[in-house]
């Protein structure tokens, strides 16, 4: 149905939306990382390990990881587009930042597998 | 008072160049910034080049950059302004001579948003008729007078002019979407759902904040981002 009404090309469309779940996924997740922090003050990494060694958070703080991935994706392509103009340059540009966003979620989740 | 003038003249200036006038405006009669640009033109310096047609905020010929914000010379009266008073023409857009910019790329992004009514009903013995409500819900939208102060204060429309359709474009994408005797509501959302169109609009609302008559064009984008997600989902 979604297609049948707006045709194929409707990236803009997703891209916006994508944005605006992803946003909300984390101020909801850095709300209550914050909130816990508070009430679980002073810190300790017994503290902190335990927190992370619950399965619910490791998957909470995977979908934060993922939400960041597509978000930041999806800013630094609007940005590039923008502001870069040659080709080439704005092609390694989308290149390496790409790649570096797979790096850290996949950097993120070896350390959370680690906890 | 005291003017600098952006002046370029492409056939004889190798660059633009910003020219100082001292005007008295009292002597002259001068209430708007028309006014003085006027006296200046037919006191001061006769090359000095501009657009001006209704002088009275209806035909949007005059829209020009005034200290920094963009704006109609003829509706911009001289006592809010501090001097001295520095007058370029609109940004982003090719500069013909002094004051006077190419719109085509602006007229090109209006064509774009088929400005004008799509009917695929059969045609009525009469007229297509609105009620009262329906027809409110035209208001803050069909008054715009298309001098591009909005779409010339965009950035997004300065970095993207071939593919950002811009606020005014967009203003009136919305005004038809919101007839209720138009018919292509869909087609027309479906035109602007690629990544450029619409959605290179990130909401920086320069353009509620110059427009001369006062309109919302942030609004009408956000309801025509609502509209397509209702269509999509």
């Amino acid at each position: 149905m979604v297609k049948s009404v707006l045709g194929v090309n409707h990236q803009g469309l997703t891209d916006w939306l994508i944005q605006r779940v992803s946003a909300v996924v984390m101020v909801f997740y850095s709300i209550g990382l914050l909130a816990y922090l508070v009430m679980n003050s002073p810190m300790d990494y017994t503290n902190w390990h335990l927190l992370f060694s619950h399965g619910w958070m490791k998957l909470a703080t995977i979908l934060f990881f993922l939400c960041l991935l597509f978000h930041a994706w999806i800013g630094m392509w609007t940005i590039f587009t923008d502001y870069i103009k040659p080709f080439l340059l704005r092609f390694v540009l989308q290149v390496l930042v790409f790649l570096s966003l797979v790096g850290f979620f996949f950097a993120s989740l070896l350390i959370l597998w680690g906890v | 008072m005291h003017f600098s003038i952006y002046r370029y003249n492409p056939e004889t200036d190798k660059k633009p160049y910003m020219q100082e006038y001292d005007l008295d405006t009292e002597a002259n009669n001068c209430h708007m910034v028309l006014d003085a640009l006027l006296a200046i033109k037919n006191t001061l310096d006769d090359t000095l080049t501009l657009r001006r047609s209704c002088r009275e905020g209806v035909c949007g010929s005059d829209g020009m950059n005034i200290n920094g914000k963009n704006g109609l010379a003829c509706t911009t009266h001289l006592s809010t302004l501090s001097g001295p008073i520095v007058i370029r023409p609109l940004p982003g857009l090719p500069v013909v001579r002094d004051l006077v910019v190419d719109m085509s790329q602006f007229y090109k992004q209006y064509e774009k948003v088929k400005p004008y009514l799509q009917n695929s009903d059969p045609l009525p013995a009469k007229e297509r008729l609105q009620s009262p409500e329906e027809r409110a819900k035209l208001d803050g939208l069909y008054e715009c007078i298309l001098c591009a102060c909005c779409t010339s204060s965009c950035p997004s429309f300065w970095w993207n002019p071939e593919k950002f359709v811009g606020p005014a474009g967009l203003l009136q994408a919305y005004r038809f979407v919101a007839d209720s005797r138009d018919t292509a509501t869909t087609e027309r959302l479906a035109d602007l759902t690629d990544p450029f169109s619409l959605f290179r609009c990130r909401g920086i609302m320069n353009c509620v904040d110059v427009c001369p008559k006062g309109l919302n064009p942030t609004k009408a984008i956000n309801q025509l981002k609502e509209l397509m997600l209702e269509e999509a989902v």
